[in-house]
């Protein structure tokens, strides 16, 4: 087990690369932050006064050599927008993102899994077709669609909800919504399936040979085997939600890492984007590497030797 | 009598049609007896024995007719409440598949102790003890460390040895037995059977043994039911049978079976394919296959004809 975690270990690190080597191409071939930063009437000396300072003006593998070696110490440049280490910026919006995405997560946990099993174990019945329908609707919502029009339906004709910014818990609840919606609508079918192949299994026909329950075939013997492939992708969700946060957050002004990502873009804030994309992936890989751990506790099959 | 199945009729809804899985079935088994059911796939022997136990396939199987008396009760007519006190308890059944059977995330102990737990109810004391002896009685070695084992751990005798503990676990009076051995080693599936007929002696076990192999039906069997496209079509003593198989259905399987004294070319089948259950044939079901067939072969299913005391074949060519 340990020499599985260091080896995993590694291989983030390997992919942590990768990410930072296309990060910082990519926020290079899609404009030049000078031209944003500089007022229009500025003259061809301030312009390259500018690329010198932020050290634009030095080859691409020099800037590269740079940026990578002052990552490895945690260093990943000055956000231009905000004039501070653009990790601190981070950081500072990060617990407000950190609030949102596992409440997101435990909601459509929560809600998903019982749907999901419901509609398996009363398959084709219309409790099933209900929750397919409800499946669809949710895949086929757009993120920034479901939330305007939720502001719009609780917000401004209800007036009960609040619409935007952080604030008491009925601030979370339709940001919350909103992220989990499409999340609940993919893990609920996943659920589904994953039960019915359980369902038909030899073992869950043995279950009830034994004379056992339906309570205890289900919640004891289905549940844990249909949660096993669920569980492998908790590191895709997370993934989904962290990035799916980026749209959520921006429409309902929330001032976590989601909305900083947009406004990076937008201001072409270059430094501060590479290490918000760079950090997000770092926290990705991270959860990823405890769902594998969780994997093995889950299934004694999976020893990782 | 133990076991006594009259007229038995278990359907399945499925998207060709009805398929009529069992379609008539009759049969009994004294305690301490073993009945052999032969058949090949698909020939309604596993549909059978689930629908002794009430487990047909949900939603799409169900019991449409025919009694199943187990000890004078008719089974059929129980509450699904009913049922779950009397799976397990008073009828247990061994599935064919070790590698399958078992859960894959609990160990080895807890699936016993779990089917203990139902017979002796939730109180009962030492319950792993027990589960202990449950191992020791169908000769797992080391049945202490084992209980704590989980089943990719094992072999897949070992498996199937579990897989019997679990059945016996809570004494039961009828055990049906499902291909128990088919999915094992060649080598181990003698001792196997071996096992089996011990325990049975043992515990006055009555025993529905559902195979395809004659040979195993020789060695295990006390009677013989063989099933073809839903129906028994001949049943008797095995002595009886072996020595003069009267159904053509049960002659050609009998033939099909490798014997070491005889020196063949080529082993001797039975041409064609049984019958589609959702599209059976109006007469015998075996007349598009059988070598013996005539014109009120393919118009009138024949009336089982009994031969002996309890040797019966639904053939017409039979005489009484």
């Amino acid at each position: 087990m340990q020499r599985f975690i260091l080896r995993r270990f590694f291989q983030s690190l390997v992919v942590l690369l990768v990410v930072a080597v296309v990060v910082f191409a990519l926020a290079r071939v899609t404009g030049n932050a000078a031209d944003l930063l500089l007022p229009e009437d500025a003259g061809r000396e301030d312009r390259e006064h500018l690329l010198k300072a932020l050290g634009l003006d030095r080859p691409m593998h020099e800037q590269l050599a740079r940026f990578l070696k002052g990552a490895l110490s945690g260093d990943l440049g000055m956000s231009i927008r905000y004039r501070k280490p653009a990790v601190e910026v981070f950081f500072e919006r990060l617990p407000n993102t950190l609030t949102l995405v596992p409440i997101a997560l435990l909601s459509a946990i929560v809600i998903s899994i019982p749907l999901g099993l419901l509609a398996a174990v009363y398959r084709g019945t219309i409790i099933d077709r209900v929750s397919g329908a409800i499946a669809v609707l949710g895949i086929a919502t757009p993120s920034f669609w479901l939330g305007i029009v939720l502001i719009y339906i609780f917000s401004i004709q209800l007036g009960w909800l609040p619409s935007a910014r952080m604030g008491g818990p009925a601030h979370y609840i339709l940001p919350t919504i909103t992220l989990a919606a499409f999340l609940v609508a993919g893990m609920m079918r996943l659920v589904r399936s994953s039960v019915l192949e359980v369902l038909n299994s030899e073992f869950v026909k043995l279950a009830r040979i034994k004379g056992l329950s339906q309570t205890v075939v289900i919640w004891k013997h289905c549940l844990r085997n249909a949660l096993i492939p669920v569980v492998t992708l908790f590191g895709v969700f997370f993934a989904l939600l962290v990035t799916g946060a980026i749209v959520t957050e921006t429409v309902f002004a929330w001032p976590g890492v989601g909305r900083l990502t947009y406004e990076a873009v937008i201001f072409r804030d270059y430094p501060l984007l590479q290490a918000v994309i760079l950090l997000k992936a770092m926290i990705v890989l991270g959860v990823n590497l405890a769902v594998d751990i969780l994997y093995a506790y889950l299934d004694p099959r999976v020893r990782y030797s | 009598m133990l076991l006594d199945v009259k007229d038995l009729h278990a359907h399945l809804r499925t998207r060709w049609g009805t398929v009529k899985a069992v379609d008539g079935v009759s049969f009994s088994i004294e305690a301490g007896e073993t009945l052999g059911l032969v058949g090949e796939s698909g020939s309604g022997k596993t549909m059978t024995a689930l629908s002794l136990l009430r487990l047909l396939p949900e939603p799409a199987g169900r019991i449409v007719n025919g009694q199943v008396l187990l000890d004078g009760e008719d089974l059929v007519a129980k509450s699904e409440r009913e049922m779950r006190r009397i799976r397990g308890r008073r009828i247990s059944m061994i599935l064919q598949d070790p590698q399958t059977s078992l859960n894959p995330v609990f160990n080895v102990g807890n699936q016993i102790v779990e089917a203990l737990r139902v017979h002796l109810g939730r109180r009962a004391n030492g319950l792993w003890k027990r589960a202990e002896e449950a191992l020791r009685r169908v000769k797992v070695a080391a049945p202490q460390e084992r209980l704590r084992s989980f089943p990719h751990q094992m072999s897949g005798g070992m498996k199937q040895r579990v897989v019997g503990a679990i059945a016996l676990a809570s004494e039961p009076k009828l055990l049906i037995a499902d291909e128990p051995t088919t999915a094992l080693d060649v080598t181990i599936q003698l001792q196997y059977l071996m096992l089996l007929k011990d325990v049975q002696a043992r515990m006055g076990l009555g025993m529905l043994f559902i195979t395809h192999d004659f040979g195993i039906v020789a060695r295990m069997c006390d009677r013989v039911a063989v099933m073809y496209a839903g129906r028994i079509v001949e049943s008797g003593p095995v002595r009886e049978i072996f020595k003069a198989p009267r159904h053509p259905y049960t002659a050609a399987l009998m033939a099909s079976v490798p014997r070491m004294e005889a020196r063949v070319h080529r082993l001797p089948s039975i041409d064609g394919q049984p019958p589609a259950l959702h599209r059976l044939p109006g007469g015998c079901r075996f007349a598009p296959r059988c070598s013996y067939v005539d014109e009120r072969c393919r118009l009138e299913y024949p009336p089982a004809v009994a031969i002996g005391r309890s040797h019966a074949a639904a053939c017409w060519k039979v005489a009484p």
